[in-house]
């Protein structure tokens, strides 16, 4: 656990943010936000509403233009969009008239690959989340956990780098969040992506993430870095045992208490 | 609806109605309204007429035709509204306007414009249809859910693909029940248009015999056309069911 930042070069990071400012009119979201996510590594930022973690999300998805600042993914700065990020919604963001293969493989459809290798390659992802057999199914006939797989799958498929979730298991019942954060961390751990993921739950940041950014209000800076390392060899069922995982939450639970109304 | 545990198919009560219209007309109250039965049997014998059929065709041809450009215009100038405020602020106090205008009054303008001919009642007929399609479009549009956008936008989709993949089916099913809305008030347009600019079509019959007092012929030719309204109202109420499965969770 060390909270030091910067002794390894930039080619680690494989998202860099630079002073970025944010406001809404006058309510300031983000203030001369610094922060850099290491290449391969799941990064949270967790933090009380209001915090700007989301809004900082959407910054880097290219979904929202920050008012200055600069953001770069790979070394490239970030204009809008890109094929290099893919998103995973709170909601899950479905086409409801679309069956979950073709929501899977809506991503590549965008960027106009052909329908039978988009199809191979969407099944190849639904298969890996867990969803067999659901190919023909519609969103609605789907419970929410198995919809943010649907999610999941969709941003897994374009094969972006990095991978910016949103709040992705806000939605979904107490036992699927469980299965999902186990799911995550395998999937950090095979699959060679840079994630970003924005969470409420100091459990789960502590649970799946390499690197923790505590993201406090008014006025919206990265309060601390929190590396929890001690446990990310340990097995998912003992890691919500581990002494170190346990002082960890209480900790970061002590330092946002007096932001919680 | 269900009486003593029988399930009867809808429209059932229109059979009652039927025998109602029937036992009125035997009873000779008024010369105004002739036995359902006789209407009927009128109804055969005027319809493999000439007069009939050209008169069928004339008004198909102005509905479908009236129909078609309001749809085509109309949903994406709703669609339009829906994404651009600038477009939306310029237009929408006129389709408010237009919406709730008695649009009677506005037929003999549309004849000084375009004459007294069939292209007259055609935009007559478009003129009755577009704005609840316009309005509804809008509507539609303006309630997608904002992470759709987003994720449109993230995947990287043009404005075309954001267009036609997305936002057109998200906003389907208000679309549809405008279109349902616009086609069963081209109905009144087309009729007025034909009894008001040139009497041709359905209007030139009601007009013929009504002003003969023929009313068999009158409530034959005007069972025809609720049937056919009726008909597409329920086609696109069907339409309509088949997206409700997604409007609730959009």
């Amino acid at each position: 656990m060390s909270n030091n930042t910067c002794d390894i070069s930039n080619d680690n990071y494989a998202v860099t943010v630079r002073n970025v400012y944010k406001s809404y009119g006058d309510v300031k979201a983000l203030k001369d936000l610094s922060l850099d996510f290491p290449r391969g590594q799941l990064t949270s930022l967790l933090g009380p509403s209001g915090c700007g973690k989301t809004t900082l999300l959407k910054i880097i998805a290219g979904l929202l233009p920050a008012d200055s600042g600069e953001i770069t993914v790979n070394g490239h700065p970030v204009t809008g969009p890109g094929p290099d990020r893919a998103f995973v919604f709170q909601d899950f963001a479905l086409l409801p008239w679309a069956t979950v293969l073709r929501n899977v493989a809506f991503g590549l459809e965008l960027r106009g690959v052909s329908k039978s290798e988009r199809e191979a390659i969407a099944e190849k992802y639904i298969a890996d989340v867990g969803l067999c057999g659901f190919e023909n199914s519609h969103p609605h006939e789907l419970s929410g956990g198995m919809r943010q797989r649907v999610g999941l799958a969709r941003a897994l498929s374009v094969d972006a780098q990095v991978m910016l979730l949103d709040e992705p298991f806000a939605a979904v019942d107490e036992q699927t969040r469980r299965k999902f954060q186990e799911d995550l961390l395998n999937l950090v751990k095979h699959e060679n992506k840079t994630f970003i993921f924005v969470t409420h739950s100091i459990e789960e940041a502590v649970y799946v993430s390499d690197q923790v950014a505590i993201l406090l209000p008014r006025p919206s800076r990265v309060s601390e870095i929190i590396k929890p390392e001690g446990f990310r060899h340990k097995d998912a069922d003992s890691i919500r045992r581990d002494p170190e995982y346990l002082d960890i939450v209480d900790r970061i639970w002590s330092s946002l208490r007096t932001y919680v109304e | 609806m269900n009486i003593f545990g029988i399930k009867l198919p809808s429209m059932s009560s229109l059979i009652l109605w039927g025998i109602l219209w029937e036992i009125v007309g035997r009873l000779k109250l008024t010369f105004f309204l002739p036995p359902l039965s006789e209407v009927f049997s009128t109804l055969m014998q005027i319809g493999t007429t000439k007069v009939f059929l050209k008169a069928l065709t004339e008004t198909g041809y102005a509905f479908f035709a009236g129909t078609f450009i309001a749809i085509a215009v109309g949903i994406p100038v709703g669609i339009l509204m829906g994404k651009s405020r600038l477009i939306d602020e310029l237009l929408l106090p006129w389709v408010n306007m237009f919406l709730s205008a008695p649009l009677t009054a506005l037929v003999p303008v549309m004849m000084v414009l375009f004459g007294f001919g069939m292209k007259a009642i055609v935009l007559t007929t478009t003129l009755f249809a577009i704005w609840i399609i316009v309005l509804n479009s809008r509507a539609g549009v303006m309630h997608i859910n904002r992470s759709l956008v987003e994720m449109a936008h993230s995947f990287g989709a043009s404005p075309m693909d954001a267009f036609s993949k997305v936002y057109f089916w998200a906003a389907l099913p208000e679309i549809l029940s405008g279109v349902r809305i616009g086609f069963i008030r081209a109905v009144k347009g087309v009729i007025i248009g034909q009894l008001l600019i040139s009497i041709v079509g359905f209007g030139a019959l009601f007009e013929l015999y009504s002003g003969q007092f023929l009313m068999k012929h009158f409530w034959a030719v005007l069972l025809v056309l609720f049937g056919i309204s009726f008909t597409i109202a329920e086609f696109l109420a069907h339409l309509q069911r088949k997206v409700a499965y997604y409007a609730t969770q959009r």
